[in-house]
């Protein structure tokens, strides 16, 4: 009995950090409406900040001290983040805000290692609290007695805020109605930049709290990230005591699962978060959101489908591609490969984020699902490699029609967050379940029979492959059914009251997304001879969110462009420098902030312009009117 | 008159948020080929009423009968598919896509063709599409972007949408609402003509008196949850509760009715 009793306050302590980066994060989005994806990151930055200061300055003052030293410091880094980049985009698609916060993530990855180095840390123990706890025969770090009363203290302190203040009455008017706060006169841009300040300050002292607890390494902002979103979603995205019950909820339930089920401990929580998503899709305490009417976007030029000149020129630039073995040498052509599968794959979420207006945030799932259901049916089945083709990419399209069912549930940023938490469930699952996918080690020796094993020919393979793949989307982008999708996308009102079911149309289009994308990483099982669980993470998703937004997420198949030249950036980029994640996610805000319609999207800009030269100011004006 | 079907009975229809009674037992019908207003002032219940009719909302109690069906607990879709067009308050569109598709949407829905993957949707009843529109006069922008439409261009489009699926009910939500006084008569006017000669029934709110006056056959009036009057234009026009606690006063009705009778 003492032992759960031990486990139970474990968990409790658990749930501190998670509270206090959860509530952050949502009191950041009640304001801004910006999902910070960042937010980890500051929690990360806040450990090693607070592991310096603790570490330089010694004694209960230097350690206290420090802790809040750290995590004011990191709120002012918040600030000057807020100042320089979100300002510029409060205006912007949703997704384009998580991406450029996704951008900072990626920098101030490579940042911290930079700073801080790639080894782990280990934080000085807390004075005051180093010792244990004695339960019936069971020991308690006192340290985590202490992290239990904090998130009571800090609840009751956000509510003191918020309840007795002038500035906490602006906030909570300004979480209701951002443009009648503004038009009362109340100068919003240091209001938004003070509750930014507040939230990163609370991820931060997360951060700062964990190190004596956990060692302080560099992938703590994805890892805390994650459980963040799981706790929001279930909590409900703006509400602070949500937050508070669901990161105990969570944290319980990781602490019990483990003694439970040990082996399904992690699936656990995400089957806890779909049972809430299916009762009540705004979260426990959140409330329901009035049905959004989208924003039309950047543009509301109808799509149109290749002219037969257009068509005659794709059809002679995949005869120039088909070329290519005559000139390129076999490093070139395996190069080529590759970037022919992330045209699939690119071109598959493409087809989810555009037609769909769907941006799934862990769309890299299904293409991991792909190569482990090659590398199951060619290695352990012993199957021949056509069927294999064939065959594997099965399991992307059965994991998209099940995690599917579930996200096209929600939308925006609650289905881009709930598309990543699935994605680290399948990559967990590869990762922990050594018996089946080798864990860490991988499945090897997946290779190419002898028809396709030339460079050239598995180049031609690939190559004909994209093509088909890009082909049938285009088809399906302007069959009926994605009239249907596109109808869903741009009023859910509307398309409701002609009949159309847009979950099951969304849904569908979530499985061709995730079968293609299964395709995709088949292709890719067979070029890199091995499958590893890097082909589900989250760095490949977020690949295929730039290749997507690179090209143009408002044309038809921009993803196209973006793949070839982002993937081609990336292959020389990586063999430049060592500090890829930094460019790349200087790169990401850069294209949001300067560049937000891709390069295709321009060039049907410039296009439209040259035709029309006066009536494109008018377009806009009455598109947005349409939508409010 | 009783050789004409009733399209939809409604009856003792209530709904309450709280302790506020949104809607208070109504009960009412209307037969094909009926245009029927419903009227009152702000918070009356004509918007949950409404709802209620077109499945976005589930009343607490009572029965809705449409076209033979009970509807209560279905969706907008299934309602849809009984033969229930919809038009909203604010226009509700595609904006991405021209007018023509736009219309080709809900014929592809009512085609039963939303999971066709393959067949291209230019091609899809595309003279169909054309006729829905030249029926609202917006055969010549048939090409153009919806998101370039002006607003009361909007409206029309959104007529040829309702008309898709042959319906037998048209529920309209303040189909006027934001327009010019010029094209509020007109709209209404195009919207009678159709469906009187489709034998539809219309059923719709508004604010604007002249138009309420000038085509409803019939008007119901709501106050406060309740129908207070049921009747011609002319019995809800002498009704002195409803000048009371709606119309006012003010000789502008019988005015305008003076005028249109001199011209």
């Amino acid at each position: 009995m003492a032992f759960y009793v031990v486990q139970f306050l474990t968990g409790l302590a658990s749930a501190a950090s998670l509270f206090l980066v959860a509530s952050g994060l949502s009191i950041i989005f009640g304001v801004t409406r910006i999902v910070n994806f960042a937010h980890g990151a500051f929690y990360m930055l806040g450990a090693y900040v607070a592991f310096t200061l603790t570490e330089r300055f010694s004694g209960a003052i230097g350690f206290w001290g420090g802790v809040v030293a750290a995590a004011l410091i990191v709120a002012a880094v918040g600030v000057l983040v807020e100042m320089v980049l979100l300002r510029r985009i409060y205006h912007a698609p949703e997704l384009f805000q998580l991406l450029a916060t996704f951008g900072l993530t990626l920098m101030v990855e490579d940042l911290v290692v930079l700073i801080w180095g790639p080894s782990d840390l280990l934080g000085r123990r807390a004075p005051g609290f180093k010792g244990a706890v004695d339960f019936f025969g069971q020991n308690i770090p006192s340290y985590d007695l202490f992290l239990i009363a904090i998130s009571p203290i800090v609840l009751g302190g956000l509510w003191l805020l918020f309840q007795r203040t002038r500035w906490g009455v602006l906030v909570r008017a300004a979480t209701q109605d951002r443009d009648m706060v503004a038009a009362l006169g109340v100068n919003q841009k240091w209001l938004f930049t003070s509750v930014f300040a507040l939230g990163v300050f609370l991820a931060a002292l997360g951060g700062a709290l964990q190190i004596p607890r956990d060692a302080v390494h560099h992938a703590l902002d994805l890892r805390i990230i994650v459980d963040v979103f799981v706790v929001v979603v279930i909590g409900g995205l703006g509400s602070i005591i949500g937050a508070f019950v669901a990161a105990v909820l969570v944290s319980e339930l990781n602490a019990f699962g483990i003694l439970i089920f040990p082996k399904i401990s992690i699936i656990l929580v995400f089957l806890v978060m779909a049972v809430v998503l299916i009762v009540r899709p705004w979260g426990l305490f959140g409330k329901p959101e009035a049905a959004a009417r989208r924003t039309p976007g950047l543009t509301v030029n109808p799509w149109r489908p290749l002219t037969s000149g257009e068509r005659l020129a794709s059809l002679v630039a995949l005869i120039v591609a088909a070329a290519l073995p005559l000139v390129a040498g076999n490093y070139a052509l395996t190069v080529a490969s590759e970037i022919a599968i992330f045209v699939i794959f690119a071109a598959s979420l493409h087809f989810l984020m555009s037609v769909g207006g769907l941006a799934s945030f862990g769309h890299a799932a299904y293409f991991g699902l792909g190569a482990y259901g090659v590398a199951f049916l060619a290695k352990l089945a012993g199957l021949p490699m056509i069927v294999s083709l064939l065959l594997g990419p099965l399991l992307g399209l059965l994991g998209a029609a099940v995690f599917g069912f579930f996200a096209v549930q929600l939308s925006g940023v609650y289905f881009a967050m709930l598309t990543l938490a699935f994605a680290q469930i399948v990559w967990s699952i590869a990762f922990q379940w050594v018996a089946v996918t080798g864990g860490d080690n991988g499945i090897l020796g997946v290779w190419p029979e002898k028809w396709a094993a030339g460079p050239a020919s598995f180049y031609w393979l690939s190559l004909g492959i994209a093509a088909l793949a890009v082909a049938v989307l285009r088809v399906i982008v302007f069959s009926p059914f994605g009239f249907a999708l596109r109808a869903t996308r741009d009023s859910p009102l509307r398309s409701e009251a002609i009949g159309i079911n847009g979950k099951r149309v969304q849904w569908t289009a979530f499985v061709i997304a995730g079968t293609v994308a299964g395709v995709a990483g088949a292709l890719f099982a067979y070029l890199k001879g091995s499958v590893f669980p890097d082909s589900l993470g989250i760095s490949l998703s977020v690949d295929a969110l730039v290749m997507v937004l690179l090209g143009g997420v408002e044309t038809v198949s921009g993803a196209v462009v973006g793949a070839i030249v982002y993937k081609a950036l990336n292959i020389w980029l990586v063999s430049q420098t060592d500090l890829s994640k930094l460019v790349l996610g200087g790169f990401i805000v850069l294209i949001v902030v300067v560049f937000p319609k891709g390069i295709v999207g321009m060039l049907e800009t410039i296009r439209n312009r040259r035709r029309t030269p006066a009536s494109k100011p008018a377009i806009l004006t009455a598109g947005i009117e349409t939508a409010e | 008159m009783s050789m004409v079907p009733t399209l939809l009975s409604v009856q003792g229809l209530s709904k309450s948020y709280g302790g506020v009674h949104a809607v208070r037992n109504v009960s009412f019908d209307l037969r094909a080929g009926e245009i029927l207003a419903l009227i009152g002032p702000n918070g009356a219940g004509k918007s949950t009423c409404f709802d209620m009719l077109n499945g976005q909302n589930t009343p607490d109690s009572g029965r809705i009968n449409l076209l033979g069906e009970d509807t209560v607990g279905r969706k907008p879709r299934a309602i849809w598919r009984l033969g229930v067009g919809r038009t909203f308050q604010i226009t509700a569109t595609f904006a991405t896509m021209t007018v023509r598709e736009n219309v080709q949407v809900a014929l592809v829905s009512y085609g039963r063709q939303l999971f066709n993957l393959w067949s291209s949707t230019a091609a899809y009843a595309r003279e169909e599409a054309g006729r829905l529109l030249d029926l609202v006069g917006m055969g010549a922008y048939a090409e153009r972007p919806c998101g370039e439409l002006a607003y009361g261009d909007l409206k029309r489009l959104e007529l040829a949408i309702a008309l898709a699926n042959q319906p037998r009910l048209l529920l309209m939500d303040e189909p006027t609402a934001g327009m010019a006084p010029r094209e509020r008569i007109e709209l209404m006017r195009l919207t009678a003509q159709i469906a009187r000669e489709k034998s539809i029934g219309v059923l719709f709110t508004e604010h604007d008196m002249d138009v309420v006056f000038e085509h409803a056959d019939r008007i119901l009036v709501l106050n406060r949850g309740s129908l207070i009057a049921e009747g011609s234009p002319e019995q809800v026009r002498g009704n002195p509760q409803v000048r009371a606690i709606y119309l006012g006063e003010g000789l502008v009705y019988d005015a305008r009715h003076r005028e249109g009778a001199g011209a």
